[in-house]
């Protein structure tokens, strides 16, 4: 006999992440995307040439400072090469990680004035990232060509097919674990400053700055702490896609694919519980 | 569902927990779910504390709604009224979804759409044409329907030819008109507005009411509109709910709501000392602990007859010797419409507070007097460019008829401001006929 459009009430399923709703208010996901692009070149002279010199400095300080003073290997990968396609793919997924935990903290103001599903936030900033990303992925294919025709024995495979696939377990990857900080640093704020330099922990963490396999030959169990990151898979079968040369197998593949969805599950119901009552926190 | 409705509130209780988060969060959290594994009652959720902010130092959860029980009718206006810190917000934002009841349930029948701020989601950087889309669908309209209406948007706000221009170039009244003009085109049945009319000139207020008036009456909408304008309110309401510390004091219709709540105010005043007020809002470095008109202390209405010069004592108490910027004194009439306005810092009074208590006396000019009626006074005390204590109806004067010329004679009530003027009559000669 219930014919009330819609009800409010303290209690609400856990699992009930009103995917209706959300695709209601897809335009308003597009909106954001648009506003983040628009508004990032609009503010700055360089405009969308920063897109490109802030990967190309970091590889290039990486470059001096681990291939040419530590001289850690690259497995015989042009340094600039090795080191942008770790880049590129890093500061996508630290990107859309630390912005997604940050979410409601960013967004207090909009949040406590109006009503739309919270989820559009994190969605919006995936996306944001991912055009962000395209442009420094362009850059990198650049490098890479110059590099792939002067000879420099790179040899692309079908492992680069995956690719699609890799960014998007990097985005769910990023995402889950954004949800979930997100939820907890409205409560304990001291979550803030462990994450900002977790990631940066995360990285060293992951084959960024050096191949899989140089600890393969080093020692057999700091090997297996860096295969249980599932980052480092993604980042090696990238690399093996455009160099032939990384550490990679569907195994691991699994594993990451497997990890990253349960994170993004967790992460969903947890943010899904947290964005109802945060406001009452802040 | 009985026909007819928009809203069912039922029973509806908000509880928040006062005071930072800290080290003792956990610990509750932890206790609490405890609580719940055995099978009992949430500790910190019994219905039994009064809501009393004084307590608040005793106790670290406080019910800031408490039994809301109320319907709308659909194409009805209701007028929520009430002090600071009585509810207000807190059920709209329940209202508006943005945070959830602690116990209890609303019903609504139809898309609703809240406007708590004009222009949310605008970004400076965006074109006008940007931020009508932009602010359209955070409202909850699809692109779709932002196209159809669009051109009527744009029409309302009256921003055709910098309609490509990003709104940090917009002068305020512009950038208001375009954020209310999208509002005021939403496709929703139920609309809640708050306090949207406190900015901008009388001119968009006009226009502002206007349109809400033509959207409730014309369109059918059911409106919930909290504003301390009363003026605006009794013209817009046919119903009135006067929230009291978080409970329902008064519902019914809006002339009597309003009365209702004069009332209350008086009762207040003569209840509460000013220092023992816990309505303020700010950040507490300075804090008005005493205000006279004329001597008297406002622990009432006070009668000033029409033609006695008005001047304000306050006490304005300060945790420490400091620089303050400025004091503003608000005095408003019955319709919450603002009939003066003494900025210390536009007579280029320097204010340095000793700690402690501080005496600053304010003189009206001589020859000079509202009319007959009452007035509400509000007072903001600034430091360093931060609204240090915010205080609303502070004191209640009544104008009552007086010897306003000195002539020996009461004035009538016939007009809303008495001042004296000179006169003189040049006699240029020439006699007609």
């Amino acid at each position: 006999m219930n014919k009330w459009t819609e009800e409010i009430s303290p209690h609400h399923s856990l699992l009930d992440l009103k995917l209706g709703e959300l695709w209601r208010y897809k335009d308003l996901l597009l909106m954001f995307v648009k506003r983040d692009f628009v508004t990032f070149y609009k503010q700055t002279i360089l405009g969308p040439l920063w897109f490109f010199i802030q990967p190309l400095i970091t590889s290039i300080i990486f470059l001096i400072v681990f291939g040419r003073i530590a001289n850690i290997s690259t497995d015989g990968v042009p340094h600039l090469v090795f080191y942008l396609s770790g880049v590129t793919l890093w500061n996508y997924f630290s990107d859309c990680f630390n912005k997604t935990a940050n979410v409601f903290k960013d967004n207090v103001n909009i949040f406590g004035k109006v009503y739309y599903p919270r989820l559009i936030m994190p969605l919006s900033i995936v996306l944001s990232n991912l055009i962000k990303f395209s442009i420094q992925f362009f850059l990198f294919l650049l490098v890479w060509a110059w590099y792939y025709f002067k000879d420099y024995n790179l040899q692309p495979n079908m492992a680069l097919l995956l690719i699609p696939y890799l960014l998007f377990l990097m985005a769910i990857l990023a995402l889950g674990l954004g949800m979930i900080f997100s939820s907890l640093t409205t409560k304990y704020k001291d979550l803030v400053f462990l994450l900002s330099f977790g990631i940066q922990l995360l990285m060293y963490a992951t084959p960024i700055i050096y191949p899989l396999s140089i600890i393969k030959n080093n020692s057999p169990w700091l090997l297996r702490l860096v295969q249980l990151n599932p980052l480092s898979s993604i980042v090696e079968t990238f690399r093996y896609g455009f160099t032939g040369s990384g550490n990679c197998n569907w195994y691991m593949l699994a594993y990451s694919t497997i990890f990253a969805f349960i994170v993004l599950f967790v992460g969903a119901i947890v943010f899904n519980k947290v964005e109802k009552s945060f406001m009452d926190t802040v | 569902m009985d026909k007819g409705l928009a809203i069912k509130v039922e029973n509806l209780h908000k509880q928040y927990r006062l005071g930072l988060v800290s080290t003792g969060t956990l610990a509750h959290d932890l206790n609490r779910w405890w609580h719940i594994v055995r099978g009992k009652e949430d500790p910190y959720q019994k219905v039994t504390i009064t809501n009393n902010l004084k307590l608040k130092d005793k106790q670290d959860f406080i019910w800031s709604l408490k039994e809301i029980n109320f319907e709308v009718k659909q194409g009805e206006v209701l007028g929520i009224i009430g002090r600071n810190g009585a509810g207000k917000s807190t059920l709209l934002k329940i209202l508006s979804k943005i945070t959830t009841p602690t116990i209890g349930k609303v019903y609504l029948n139809g898309r609703i759409a809240s406007l708590l701020e004009v222009g949310t989601g605008f970004h400076p950087e965006l074109t006008g044409r940007e931020n009508i889309y932009m602010n359209g669908t955070i409202l909850g309209m699809r692109k779709s329907e932002i196209k159809k209406k669009f051109d009527k948007i744009v029409d309302f706000a009256g921003v055709e030819l910098y309609i490509d221009t990003p709104v940090k170039r917009y002068s305020s009244g512009m950038y208001l008109r375009l954020a209310f003009a999208v509002a005021a085109h939403l496709e929703s049945e139920i609309l809640i507005v708050d306090e949207v009319l406190a900015v901008g000139d009388a001119e968009f207020q006009k226009k502002c009411l206007g349109k809400m008036g033509e959207v409730s009456r014309g369109e059918g909408k059911t409106v919930l509109f909290v504003s301390h304008n009363m003026g605006a309110v009794q013209s817009l309401c046919h119903r009135g709910i006067l929230l009291n510390h978080g409970s329902i004091s008064y519902d019914g219709a809006i002339e009597e709501t309003i009365k209702t709540y004069h009332k209350s105010i008086v009762s207040m005043l003569q209840q509460t000392y000013l220092a023992n007020r816990d309505d303020r809002e700010g950040n507490g470095q300075l804090k008005l602990t005493s205000f006279k008109v004329n001597s008297v202390e406002c622990n009432n209405i006070i009668k000033i007859e029409c033609g006695n010069t008005i001047y304000f004592d306050l006490e304005i108490e300060s945790i420490e010797a400091s620089k303050g910027d400025k004091i503003l004194i608000g005095v408003y009439d019955e319709s919450g419409q603002r009939l003066l306005f003494l900025d210390s810092s536009s007579e280029k009074l320097t204010i340095h507070y000793n700690k402690g208590l501080n005496d600053v006396r304010v003189t009206l000019p001589e020859g000079f007097s509202l009319g007959i009626g009452q007035y509400t006074i509000n007072t903001i005390l600034y430091k360093n460019m931060e609204i240090a204590d915010y205080l609303q109806q502070v004191a209640i004067v009544e104008i009552v008829e007086g010897d306003f010329y000195k002539i020996g004679k009461n004035v009538v009530n016939h007009a809303r401001i008495f001042v004296r003027s000179s006169w003189k009559i040049n006699h240029t000669g020439e006699i007609l006929n």
